[in-house]
């Protein structure tokens, strides 16, 4: 810095006239004004489709809405194509909430045992081919998964089903009266099944985090390792986890083609969550779609709009989870 | 803690000779258990009549558990307890999660495989009644190839270049917008997009059913999962190429084009793929925008297709023992495309992965 002053002083005064203007002719170069606009444009591109989505969806939702002469919000009745048309989301909103929780229960604790298994238990040789599988495992199509469960997964239930029916049938939310399994509780089963990859993938990614130090000092003093799993991975975990769960309860409230092959829809909220009935938005708008004329189509619209709104606040949530946990982690 | 620790040898350091090591239960004790487990729950199974293996299983894990924790505090005390507790707990998770996905893949394979043949990929369902055997996947197949294939050409040079925004230029407000918004965008529910597209392209702009409204939907969300992959490809790319690049007086467009793409190329081929899979299984869209159909359309842009998903959807709707046969066959054919797009692109990631220098 003493021995070139020249050198080193060099770039205040430059800063002054000459800098503007060498900025200047880089920025004026036609290659790079294009191709940062062509860049910056797919980025406002990808923006205006996320608004456009909630405009559209409003819009149509706006119509069907002054067409209905029921209360979207407390109607039991799904009649958006009869005149007058009557129609309510209270069903579907049931039906939706209940099987997402569902799913949740089963799906977090699994999961995290699951993540815990690859990350801390399974041999070192075993992890990584297992991890891969799972990746490959979120890939198979919603579709197949709804399949299996209609053709496989209903006719295994119905014994459990009758069984917790003789125990537990007082309560009745585990009422069960025979027939085919396709109910809410098959439903929230099978989108256990579904999320389970994803929850387990990015859980393990956080408990691999871990610092080693933190469990190598638990170690030292003498822990087993379930207490070091207790004392140093799940509280470092822990975020990270919410935000999974969060990401599988996106995917939960979502899902169309599983729930739409499995469940066996009608617009009553049953007490018990075994006996077939309810459904759910996205259930209900690719089932009953085919047979809607244009009012009717509208109000599957309107109830797209509640689903979207929800997805995004649950996404949006998980989302600045992470954000915050890679701020305070960094 | 201390407390428990010093009990044992308090309690029973008599008889034995004097250790540091607390008793512990052999080696073979966690499978030997299961092996019990599992006779003792299908003992149980068969003696009460329970119908459902889920039962059976259940009960196994059940007894595994409780038991595997009984052993423990009898020989090792309460802390290895709670220890060989979790253990087996995680490992009755591991299976739970692994038994119904084996299952899934087990009845595709078997009963998919009873009727796919040349004739089930060479033959669409014209002229064939769904309670007929026969007919086959072929118009499905062309279906979901165009529609995959133009959302891939739609979404794959959007998503590329907002990756590029925003890792080579995004600074500020709007690249935070962009970067929030692709993460939210990534879990918009298929059904969502497809009612986007019906009511802008089919209500609004009044356009009939066709391959090509699947494909914007689609490609609605393929374009998140790319610029998210591509984004985190760019990432790796070393500062040190674009600094080189720069120092000689490349323009900055250039330097992007021709160092920092091809560095990171097989990553983003790789995401794309991914990206491919994971739409080509996508069912909602395609029920709400292409409307289905049995015969053969070679041309995306005008009149209903039929998809892969989508078949498997109408066959199983169908309701009879031909067409579960044929929605199981199409089920395994879309499972092989996936599971092979899935491969290959991890192995093209593999291939060319950039050298970090780590």
């Amino acid at each position: 810095m003493d021995i070139t002053p020249a050198t080193s002083a060099a770039p205040p005064p430059l800063s002054g006239a000459p800098a503007p203007a060498e900025q200047a002719k880089s920025a004026t170069r036609p290659g790079d004004r294009i191709f940062l606009g062509f860049s910056r444009g797919s980025g406002i591109l990808l923006l205006v489709i996320m608004a456009a989505i909630a405009a559209f969806l409003a819009v149509r939702a706006v119509n069907a809405l002054s067409h209905n002469e029921g209360n979207f919000f407390t109607t039991f009745e799904w009649s958006a194509n009869s005149t007058p048309p009557v129609f309510g989301i209270a069903v579907l909103a049931f039906g939706t909430v209940v099987s997402s929780l569902i799913a949740m229960l089963i799906a977090v604790p699994v999961a995290i045992g699951v993540a815990l298994f690859v990350s801390h238990y399974a041999p070192r040789k075993l992890a990584t081919p297992l991890s891969y599988v799972i990746d490959l495992l979120a890939a198979v199509p919603s579709i197949v998964y709804g399949l299996w469960g209609a053709l496989f997964l209903v006719p295994h239930l119905g014994g459990l089903y009758s069984w917790l029916n003789d125990y537990l049938g007082w309560t009745g939310i585990f009422a069960y009266h025979d027939g085919a399994a396709r109910s809410l509780f098959t439903i929230g089963i099978l989108l256990a099944i579904m999320i389970l990859p994803i929850v387990t993938s990015v859980s393990r990614e956080v408990f691999l985090q871990t610092p080693r130090m933190n469990e190598e000092a638990a170690l030292a003093l003498g822990a087993t390792r379930w207490e070091v799993i207790r004392m140093s991975v799940l509280p470092f975990g822990r975020s990270g986890v919410i935000s999974a769960s969060m990401l599988g309860l996106g995917r939960a409230l979502g899902e169309t083609m599983a729930v739409a092959t499995v469940l066996s829809p009608s617009f009553l909220i049953n007490t018990s969550l075994l006996d077939p009935g309810g459904g759910t938005f996205a259930q209900n708008i690719a089932s009953s779609f085919k047979e809607s004329g244009e009012i009717g189509k509208d109000a599957l619209i309107a109830s797209g709009l509640v689903l979207f709104v929800l997805t995004l606040l649950v996404n949006g949530a998980a989302r600045m989870i992470i954000a915050r946990r890679k701020e305070y982690t960094a | 803690m201390s407390v428990t620790m010093d009990k044992p040898p308090v309690a029973d350091g008599a008889p034995r000779p004097y250790t540091l090591r607390q008793p512990r239960l052999p080696r073979w004790t966690p499978p030997a258990l299961a092996l019990g487990a599992a006779a003792v729950a299908v003992g149980i199974g068969i003696g009460a009549g329970l119908g459902s293996r889920i039962q059976w299983g259940l009960i196994a894990g059940l007894l595994f558990v409780v038991g595997m924790y009984a052993l423990a505090a009898r020989v090792e005390g309460r802390r290895q307890a709670k220890d060989r507790l979790a253990t087996s707990l995680v490992w009755v998770c591991f299976l739970l999660a692994v038994v119904p996905l084996i299952s899934l893949v087990w009845e595709t394979v078997a009963r998919g495989s009873k009727v796919l043949d040349g004739g089930f990929l060479s033959h669409s369902m014209s002229g064939v009644l769904t309670i007929q055997p026969g007919g086959g996947v072929y118009h499905a197949i062309i279906g979901t190839l165009e529609q995959v294939g133009i959302a891939t050409a739609i979404s794959a040079p959007i998503g590329l270049l907002t990756a590029i925004y925003l890792v080579e230029y995004g600074r500020g407000r709007l690249a935070k917008a962009v970067t929030f918004f692709v993460d939210v965008m990534t879990g918009i529910p298929s059904i969502v997009a497809g009612l986007f597209i019906l009511s802008f392209w089919i209500i609004m702009l009044d356009f009939g059913y066709s391959g090509f409204a699947g494909s914007m939907a689609l490609s609605i969300l393929m374009m998140p999962v790319v610029v998210r992959s591509t984004e985190e490809m760019l990432k790796l790319v070393p500062n040190e190429l674009r600094e080189a690049s720069l120092a000689l007086g490349v323009p900055k467009w250039r330097t992007i084009l021709k160092v920092v793409l091809p560095t990171a190329i097989g990553g983003i081929a790789t995401g794309v793929m991914l990206a491919v899979a994971r739409i080509a299984g996508e069912t909602a869209p395609i029920v709400l925008l292409v409307f289905g159909s049995q015969v053969i359309n070679n041309n995306p842009f005008d009149g209903a297709q039929s998809s892969l998903p989508y078949y498997i959807y109408e066959q199983w709707a169908a309701g009879n023992e031909a067409s579960y046969d044929r929605a199981w066959a199409a089920a395994l054919v879309l499972i092989a495309f996936v599971m092979i797009l899935n491969l290959v692109a991890r192995g093209i990631a593999r291939w060319k992965a950039p050298k970090t220098g780590r």
